[in-house]
C-alpha cells in the first residue's frame, strides 16, 4: 500500500503542491483528477522518485521511500507521450524492464537464435519466463504479431498500447498513467478506455491515474481525488463524488449541473423558497411547466438528444426536458434536484 | 557537473594554460620595451600584409563564388550535384594536400611546366608567388560563397524580381537594383567568414608562397623555429589572437542580426532549366571552368605520384641499399618508385627513420586523439545537454579552442611545457624528461583541436533524445550506467562515430601545430610533405606526391565516413 503523507512541492519559487496525503489500497484504481497545471503529474513523478518533494513523505508499506532511487522503486510509470524507446523494436521496448530486472545482455529472440546453442543455455535461466511474459502482455493490449515492427512507424493508438504494455511487463507493485489518452482523438478515445478499463482490473495491480477528463475518471476509479490549486478539494468513490461535490468549483468542473453563484440567480431563479444567497447547484434534470417552477428564462437553443432535449436558455444555464420548446419561447422549468453546496 | 570535469581540466591544462603562458611571455617580458632594432617595423609590414592577402583572397572569392552562387540558385543542369560536391571537397582537405596538389600542377614540376618545356616555351612560375596563395584562398573558400550567398538566393522571393521587371528593369538593372541589395547580408557574411579564414590561413601560404611571404601565422613560425626568439613570436601570438577575436565577434554579431532578418520567403524561386543559347553557353562555360579549377589540382596530385616525367633519373646520393633504382625502370613513364622509396631508410635522405613512419606516426596520433576526445567529450556533451543555465556559462570556455590558430596553440605547448615536470621525472627517475621531447605532444595538441567539434556533434545527437525517454528507462529499473548503455549509447552510436571520423580526420591532417611539434624523429605525414616539397630532387618530390596522395585518399576515408554516420535526423 502507497501512503503520500503532506507533500508539498514548489515551482520557479512557487507552490505548486501544497500538502498531498492519500494512499493506495491493494488492487485500487485511483483517478487524480484536476485542470492541468493542478500539480497532478507531479505527483506522479515525485511517487516515482523522478523529482523530489520539498517535504513530506512518500511510503510503501509503511517503509519511507525518500531517497531510494527511481530504478529501485518498482514502479511503472506510463508517460502523457508514451517516451518508447525509438532505436528500439516493440518487443525490445516491452522486454526493457525485464531485461533491467534481470540485466540479462539479451535482446530478441533472434538475437537469441545467432548467438548459437551455449548461448541459449547460459541465457535458459530467466529469459524463457521473460520471452512469454513479453508475449503475454502484448497479447493482453492486442498487438500479437508487433514484435519487429519498430515504434517510430506505430500510429498513436498503437503506441500507447505499447507503451501500456511496457509498464505492465516487469509486473511492478504500482502502476502510473499520465493521461495516457490525452493525445488520442475521441473515437479512440472511448474504446481505449474500456479496454484499459479491463486491463487494470484483470490485472489487479494497484494504479494512480491521471486525467483531466472526468468522464475517464468515472469510467475507471475506484476513488476519484479531485485536485485544485495542488490541493486535495475532495476523494471518494465516484458515486459519492458525484452525489456530494465539496462545492461550486468540484460541482462545475465535473459538469454536474447549472452551479449559481450566491446572488448569481436573481431574476431567472424563482426566489420562493430558495436561499439564494448561497451557492446552488440545479442538476440539469427538469420539466417544463405552465407555472411556479423553479426556474424561468428563454429558450435559446434546442438540442435533440435522444430519450431528451437539452434545452439552453439564453443566460447559459442548460437542462434536460422530455418535449421541447421552441427557441425564443419563455418557459418555466421545474428543477428535480436543487442543492446548496458549501 | 562531475562530467564536466575532465573535459574542463583537459582544456585547462592543454588550452588555457599555454594561452596564458603566451600572454605572460608576450606582456611580461622586457622585449615589448627593447625587441631590438626591427621587431616593429616587421610587425606592422607582417600585419599589413596578412590583411592584404586576406582582402585580396577575399575578393577574388567573390568574383568566382557568386556567379556559381547564381548558377547553383537559380538553374538545374545535368551534373549539378557533383559539381557541387566539387566544390566543398577542398574546404575539408588539410593544406599540405591542396598545396602538393597545386604543385603537381603548377609547380616547377608540375604538369603544366613539363608540358610547356616540352613544347619549348618557358616555365611558368607559379609556386612561390602571390598569386599561387590567392589561388589556393579561392580554390579553398569558393564553397562557402556558394553556400550562404547560393541558399539566399535560392530563397528569394522571385516576385520582387519579377515586378521590378514589370516596371521595366532590365535584367542587369534588377540584378542591381533588386536582387544585390536583397543579398547584401548573406554577401557580407560569407565575405567576413572568407576572411577570418584567409587571415588565419598559414599552411596554404607558407607551402605555397615560402617564407618570404609571412603572414602572422607564418612569422609566429618564422620567429619560434628559426630564430628561436619566443618573445616575440608571443607577441605575435597576441596580436593574431585580439585580431581573430575581433573578427569573429563582428561576424557573429553580423549573423544574428542577418538572421533576424531573413526570413525564408513564401515564394521561393523555382530553379528552371535553362532555355536560351546564351544561358546554355554560359552555364557550360561556367561548369567547364569550374570542373578544371577543382578537379585539376586533386587530379593532377595522385596522377603526378606515379609518373615520371623527368628526363634525369632520380639520383640518390650515397645509397647503400641494395634496393636500387634500376635503369630498366626508366623506360616506363608510370612507377610506383616514389611509394618504394617511402619504406625505404636511406642515410643522407630527410629523415632518420623510414618516410612511411610519418604514415605510422600520423595514424597513431590520429588514433589517440579519437579515442582522448570521445572520452572526454562525451560526458562534457552529456553535461551540457542536461543542464540548462549552467551550460550557458560554461559552453563558450569549451568552444574557445576553436578561436586559437593551430599555430599559436603549439607555440603555446612549446612554452609550457618544455619544462621539466617534477613528478613526472620523479616517477621515471630521470632529471631531464619534458612533454615537449615525448611524441605524445602532438595527440593532445590535435585533442584540444577535435574537442570543440566532437563536443558540439555530441551534443546535437544528444539533445535529440527526449528527457522523458531517460526517465521511462529509470522507472523500468535500469540504473545511471544501464540507463546510458541501452538508451543513450545505442541512439548516437553513429554521431559518436561520425564525431569521431571528424577528430580522425582533423588530426591526420593538421599541420600548424604539427609545423612546430613534430620532431624530425617523430614526423607526421603532413610535416613530411612539408619537408618533402621544401627539400630539392626529384626523388624528394615523387616522395612528397605519394605520401601528400596517401593523405588525401586517407582524408578521403574519412571525410566518406563522417557523412555516411552522420545521424538521419527524421529517425528520432
Amino acid at each position: 500500500m502507497l501512503t503520500l503523507t503532506s507533500i508539498t512541492k514548489s515551482y520557479e519559487s512557487k507552490p505548486l503542491l501544497k500538502g498531498i496525503s492519500f494512499s493506495v489500497a491493494p488492487g485500487e484504481v485511483v483517478c487524480l483528477l484536476g485542470a492541468s497545471g493542478s500539480g497532478k503529474s507531479t505527483i506522479l513523478r515525485i511517487i516515482a522518485g523522478l523529482e523530489e518533494a520539498e517535504s513530506g513523505e512518500v511510503a510503501w508499506e509503511g517503509v519511507s521511500l525518500m531517497g531510494q532511487p527511481t530504478h529501485q522503486r518498482r514502479f511503472g510509470l506510463m508517460f502523457q507521450d508514451y517516451a518508447l524507446f525509438p532505436h528500439l523494436s516493440v518487443f525490445e521496448n516491452v522486454a526493457f524492464g525485464l531485461k533491467m530486472q534481470k540485466n540479462q545482455p539479451q535482446r530478441t529472440p533472434s538475437a537469441l537464435r545467432k548467438k548459437g546453442f551455449l548461448g541459449v543455455l547460459r541465457g535458459l535461466g530467466g529469459l524463457k519466463d521473460s520471452d512469454s511474459r513479453v508475449r503475454e502482455c502484448l497479447e493482453m493490449v492486442h498487438l500479437t504479431g508487433f514484435e519487429h515492427r519498430r515504434v517510430t512507424e506505430l500510429s498513436g493508438g498503437e503506441q500507447q498500447r505499447v507503451a501500456l504494455a511496457r509498464a505492465l511487463a516487469p509486473n511492478p507493485r504500482l502502476l502510473m498513467l499520465d493521461e495516457p489518452l490525452g493525445a488520442l482523438d475521441r473515437a479512440l478515445k472511448e474504446s481505449l478506455l474500456d479496454e484499459l478499463r479491463r486491463i487494470l482490473r484483470g490485472a489487479g495491480i494497484p494504479a494512480i491515474y491521471v486525467t483531466h477528463d472526468q468522464q475517464e475518471a468515472f469510467t475507471l476509479a475506484d476513488r476519484i481525488i479531485l485536485l485544485r490549486d495542488g490541493q486535495i478539494t475532495q476523494a471518494g468513490t465516484p458515486a459519492e463524488v458525484f452525489a456530494n461535490p465539496a462545492d461550486g468549483w468540484v460541482a462545475s468542473f465535473l459538469g454536474l449541473g447549472n452551479v449559481i453563484r450566491p446572488g448569481e440567480g436573481s431574476g431567472a431563479l424563482n426566489a420562493e423558497g430558495l436561499d439564494i444567497y448561497k451557492t446552488i447547484l440545479l442538476r440539469p434534470q427538469a420539466e417544463l411547466v405552465a407555472d411556479g417552477g423553479t426556474v424561468q428564462g428563454v429558450v435559446a437553443d434546442v438540442v435533440f438528444a435522444g430519450e431528451v432535449f437539452r434545452v439552453e436558455l439564453q443566460n447559459g444555464w442548460y437542462f434536460y426536458v422530455s418535449e421541447s420548446p421552441r427557441v425564443g419561447e419563455s418557459v418555466q422549468l421545474r428543477v428535480l434536484r436543487v442543492e446548496y453546496l458549501p | 557537473m562531475k562530467r564536466l570535469l575532465p573535459a574542463l581540466l583537459f582544456l585547462g591544462i592543454f588550452f588555457f594554460l599555454p594561452l596564458a603562458r603566451i600572454l605572460t611571455l608576450g606582456f611580461d617580458s622586457g622585449f615589448i620595451l627593447s625587441p631590438g632594432g626591427t621587431f616593429y617595423p616587421r610587425l606592422v609590414s607582417v600585419l599589413g600584409f596578412t590583411f592584404y592577402q586576406a582582402l585580396a583572397s577575399t575578393l577574388f572569392t567573390l568574383a568566382f563564388g557568386l556567379p556559381l552562387a547564381f548558377l547553383f540558385a537559380r538553374y538545374d543542369f545535368p551534373l549539378k550535384p557533383l559539381l557541387r560536391t566539387l566544390t566543398a571537397i577542398p574546404f575539408m582537405l588539410p593544406t599540405v594536400v591542396v598545396a602538393a596538389g597545386f604543385n603537381a600542377l603548377l609547380g616547377p614540376r608540375g604538369w603544366l611546366n613539363l608540358l610547356l618545356a616540352e613544347a619549348g616555351l618557358p616555365a611558368l612560375d607559379f609556386v612561390g608567388t602571390f598569386g599561387a596563395i590567392i589561388t589556393a584562398h579561392v580554390f579553398y573558400n569558393t564553397t562557402i560563397v556558394i553556400r550562404l550567398v547560393g541558399d539566399a538566393w535560392a530563397n528569394l522571393d522571385s516576385r520582387l524580381t519579377d515586378s521590378a521587371q514589370a516596371l521595366g528593369a532590365n535584367p542587369w538593372q534588377t540584378l542591381w537594383n533588386v536582387t544585390l541589395p536583397l543579398l547584401r547580408p548573406s554577401i557580407l557574411a560569407a565575405s567576413l567568414l572568407v576572411f577570418l579564414f584567409d587571415f588565419t590561413s598559414y599552411g596554404v601560404v607558407l607551402l605555397l608562397g615560402g617564407v618570404k611571404f609571412a603572414t602572422l601565422e607564418v612569422e609566429i613560425y618564422i620567429q619560434t623555429v628559426s630564430f628561436l626568439n619566443l618573445p616575440a613570436a608571443a607577441i605575435l601570438s597576441v596580436v593574431q589572437l585580439l585580431c581573430t577575436l575581433g573578427l569573429s565577434v563582428l561576424y557573429s554579431r553580423y549573423v544574428t542580426r542577418v538572421t533576424a532578418q531573413i526570413k525564408p520567403s513564401s515564394l521561393p524561386a523555382a530553379r528552371r532549366k535553362p532555355k536560351t543559347l546564351a544561358q546554355k553557353t554560359l552555364i557550360v562555360l561556367l561548369s567547364i571552368f569550374c570542373f578544371t579549377f577543382f578537379a585539376a589540382p586533386l587530379a593532377s596530385l595522385p596522377l603526378r605520384s606515379v609518373t615520371r616525367l623527368e628526363s634525369t633519373p632520380p639520383r640518390v646520393p650515397s645509397n647503400n641499399d641494395s634496393r636500387i633504382i634500376e635503369d630498366s625502370n626508366l623506360q616506363s613513364p608510370i612507377t610506383l618508385d616514389y611509394y618504394r622509396e617511402l619504406f625505404l631508410n636511406r642515410r643522407g635522405s630527410v629523415f632518420y627513420v623510414p618516410p612511411i613512419q610519418a604514415a605510422v606516426n600520423s595514424l597513431s596520433y590520429a588514433a589517440l586523439t579519437v579515442l582522448l576526445s570521445l572520452i572526454l567529450g562525451f560526458p562534457a556533451a552529456t553535461a551540457l545537454v542536461r543542464s540548462g543555465k549552467f551550460a550557458r556559462w560554461i559552453d563558450p570556455l569549451i568552444m574557445l579552442p576553436l578561436g586559437a590558430s593551430a599555430v599559436t596553440l603549439g607555440l603555446g605547448f612549446i612554452v609550457t611545457f618544455n619544462q621539466a615536470i617534477p613528478f613526472i621525472n620523479w616517477y621515471l627517475n630521470t632529471e631531464n624528461w619534458t612533454l615537449l621531447t615525448s611524441p605524445y605532444l602532438i595527440p593532445l595538441a590535435h585533442t584540444t583541436i577535435a574537442l570543440p567539434f566532437v563536443i558540439r556533434n555530441l551534443q546535437a545527437a544528444l539533445a535529440t533524445i527526449p528527457e522523458r525517454t531517460r526517465e521511462a528507462a529509470r522507472v523500468l529499473g535500469a540504473n545511471p550506467f544501464q540507463v546510458w548503455l541501452n538508451v543513450d549509447f545505442p541512439i548516437v552510436r553513429r554521431a559518436a562515430l561520425s564525431a569521431g571520423a571528424l577528430a580522425f580526420t582533423v588530426s591526420l591532417g593538421e599541420f600548424g601545430a604539427a609545423s612546430l611539434l613534430a620532431r624530425p624523429e617523430y614526423p607526421t605525414l603532413p610535416t613530411a610533405i612539408y619537408r618533402f616539397l621544401s627539400q630539392p630532387g626529384a626523388l624528394n618530390y615523387g616522395q612528397a606526391m605519394a605520401m601528400a596522395t596517401l593523405l588525401m585518399l586517407l582524408t578521403g576515408l574519412g571525410i566518406f565516413a563522417i557523412e555516411r554516420l552522420r545521424p538521419r535526423g527524421s529517425d528520432l
